[in-house]
């Protein structure tokens, strides 16, 4: 077990920056989740960690020994591939433990270790199958035994469930988390998957265009996000924004569906431009009511839960969140949305959030930092 | 789908072989059988109309002439010997060039360049360099104090059989090269990812890991090459005729079909040349197991 300290990592491809001073602590036996959408360079960071990928710049440190130019091999890391990266020639128990042997372990020893991890990953029985003679969950398996079976210092996953159906994926969350709990090793995953992120994570660090843009817990990350563009990642379905202008001199900010917001106070250096409300802080209530109006455009029906689509000007609709149908007939007519001070996040014009301690009549009861 | 409608999509699938099967028909079918017909006749080149059947004769005649077995033995050496060296060198050529190195493309298309000249250039661009009196190869190790006098390369009768190998091995082993490095690059990088997170010591994922894993690549690329050598004709008779000591089966059999005009004996030669070349493919395929490797 260990912890893995990255200072000002930076990596860039050519002329292409990457990855761009990145400064992560993640402490002993953490679980650590790398999120972000394609393209942000969470697989690079996993990469650099691993010492599959040399940083250009900045120092990564594991148990507190600054590893930077030490070789994967000898990292005490095991990283489990997208891909699985089986070796698609040897059968279940070689692949699993391949890495012993060449440790020059007995061979008693070596097939005793492969036998337990196999046993606690379930695919004792297919000992004998060469990979491709496996389906996406039994290779994913094998690959965690891989890496299991070295007793690695830390864990890298690197989307590791993304080549599995939603069923299969479920389960084997589950058993990563299952895992974590029963090795308690440092563990960092790589996901674009925002609810993988949030069942598994200790910690979430999210990651936009190779800088991270905030790490926390996942409640951290869900009820206090930094900056719009974690306000929008985090959640499903995600957050509704619309755009709105500050009246800074009269103390309101208003937008379409006749919203006006009166605040308290006001910054006249950070004008408000947009607002956000997450599916779940809405309540459709009769026209008239509440603090907007909107077009009840469609409804989608879960079975547990609803979905509603409102359109309130002609490029935005809103997503609500409903916790039984509304009756049909009001679909195509105009209807009222109410929530609560507390569910308004605020950001300014370069995405930062504005703490909304200034709307009027929330500041006692508002959770918010 | 219905009986009635796979029997039409079969009938349209036979109507769009027709053309090729009538040119395999014609250019390949055809001359082999004729020459399989003519290897029990007593033809003559000069009048091929005129012979009669002498059933096995031309081939007993064929084994019982001490050349015949000469030429084999030249054949086979030659073979083995060129295909093993170009199989290696090929290997690690198609290694180097599948890691990053600063100009791998330039390298890459480099490497091609021996390919792409004719044998017959290539050959008598070696056959002056190696010249004993004015090749620049005696004269640069004359030069460097190696040998006092220029070495007759292609004329002693120790050295040619190495000259010729020595000679396909520097045209050909491009082509082992390319086949090889398609195979690398068909392995996906992650698995190496893997051995080096793994620790797996750099010799142990060659022997194990590289080596398998490329093992239909380089099965196919022997298997092409050693039929290619096996019927190797111009680059020895360029560089030596009918020279005893590099003459191969191909040669045998044009020497008797040509040079002596004997229809019916040559004929035999072609089709021992043959038998020859095709129980080697069929050694090779199961050797390798190159039909069952296919799939993994």
């Amino acid at each position: 077990m260990a912890s893995v300290s990255l200072h000002s990592v930076s990596k860039s491809f050519g002329t292409h920056a990457v990855i761009q001073g990145v400064e992560l602590q993640i402490d002993d036996g953490e679980f650590v989740v790398f999120v972000g959408p394609s393209g942000c360079g969470k697989s690079t960071l996993l990469r650099i960690v691993a010492g599959l990928v040399a940083p250009t710049d900045g120092v990564v440190a594991i148990g507190g020994d600054d590893v930077t130019d030490v070789p994967a091999s000898r990292r005490g890391v095991a990283f489990v591939f997208q891909s699985y990266a089986l070796y698609p020639h040897m059968s279940v128990a070689r692949n699993i433990g391949f890495a012993l042997e060449t440790l020059g372990m007995a061979k008693e020893a070596v097939s005793q270790k492969v036998l337990s991890v196999a046993r606690m990953l379930k695919v004792d029985h297919l000992m004998d199958r060469r990979p491709r003679e496996l389906s996406g969950g039994q290779r994913q398996r094998v690959a965690i035994g891989r890496a299991l079976v070295r007793q690695p210092e830390i864990f890298l996953f690197d989307e590791p469930l993304s080549n599995l159906d939603s069923d299969l994926r479920m389960e084997m969350r589950l058993e990563i988390a299952r895992l974590h709990n029963d090795l308690k090793t440092t563990m960092i995953y790589v996901t674009h998957d925002q609810s993988e992120a949030m069942t598994l994570a200790d910690r979430i660090v999210v990651l936009n265009h190779g800088r991270i843009e905030q790490v926390g817990t996942p409640q951290q990350l869900y009820h206090a996000p930094d900056n719009r563009f974690v306000a929008g990642f985090i959640g499903s379905p995600r957050m509704n924004f619309m755009g709105v202008s500050s009246q800074a001199t009269a103390g309101r900010i208003v937008g379409a569906g006749n919203l006006s917001l009166a605040l308290a106070s006001s910054d006249l250096e950070n004008p408000i431009t947009e607002i956000g409300i997450r599916p779940e802080g809405l309540r459709l209530v009769a026209e008239g009511d509440g603090r907007m109006v909107c077009i009840l455009e469609r409804i989608e029906d879960l079975g547990h839960e609803h979905f509603g689509y409102c359109r309130i000007s002609d490029d935005t609709v809103w997503v609500i969140r409903l916790p039984e149908a509304p009756s049909p007939d009001r679909i195509g007519k105009p209807v009222g949305l109410d929530f609560a001070d507390a569910a308004v996040f605020a950001f300014a014009g370069d995405g930062r959030r504005i703490a909304l301690a200034g709307l009027q009549k929330m500041a006692a009861e508002a959770p918010l930092p | 789908m219905s009986a009635r409608l796979a029997r039409r999509d079969h009938r349209d699938a036979w109507l769009f072989l027709l053309p090729v099967i009538a040119v395999i028909l014609l250019v390949a079918v055809w001359p082999l059988a004729r020459t399989f017909f003519f290897s029990f006749t007593d033809a003559y080149l000069d009048e091929p109309s005129v012979y009669s059947m002498v059933g096995f004769d031309n081939f007993i005649e064929i084994l019982q002439d001490r050349s015949w077995w000469i030429a084999v033995k030249n054949t086979l050496i030659f073979a083995a010997i060129s295909v093993a060296i170009e199989t290696v060198l090929g290997l690690a050529i198609a290694l180097l060039l599948n890691s990053a190195i600063p100009g791998r493309g330039l390298a890459r298309a480099a490497i091609l360049v021996p390919w792409a000249i004719p044998v017959v250039v290539a050959t008598k661009m070696w056959e002056w360099m190696l010249n004993d009196q004015f090749g620049v190869i005696n004269k640069v190790l004359s030069g460097l104090g190696l040998v006092d006098h220029g070495i007759a390369w292609t004329a002693s009768s120790s050295l040619i059989m190495g000259v010729v190998i020595f000679v396909d091995v520097w045209m050909t082993t491009p082509f082992m090269v390319l086949l090889i490095l398609a195979g690398l690059q068909l392995i996906s990088p992650e698995i190496f990812e893997a051995a080096d997170v793994d620790g797996i010591p750099a010799w142990k994922r060659f022997w194990s890991i590289t080596l398998p894993m490329l093992r239909p690549a380089i099965g196919v690329a022997v298997l092409f090459r050693v039929l290619d050598a096996l019927r190797m004709f111009d680059l020895a008779y360029v560089l030596a005729a009918s020279n005893e000591n590099v003459m191969t089966v191909s040669i045998y059999a044009r020497d008797r079909l040509i040079s002596f005009q004997e229809l019916g004996v040559g004929s035999a030669a072609s089709t021992w040349v043959f038998l020859l070349v095709a129980f080697v493919a069929i050694i090779i395929i199961g050797v390798l197991r190159l039909d069952k490797a296919a799939g993994t």
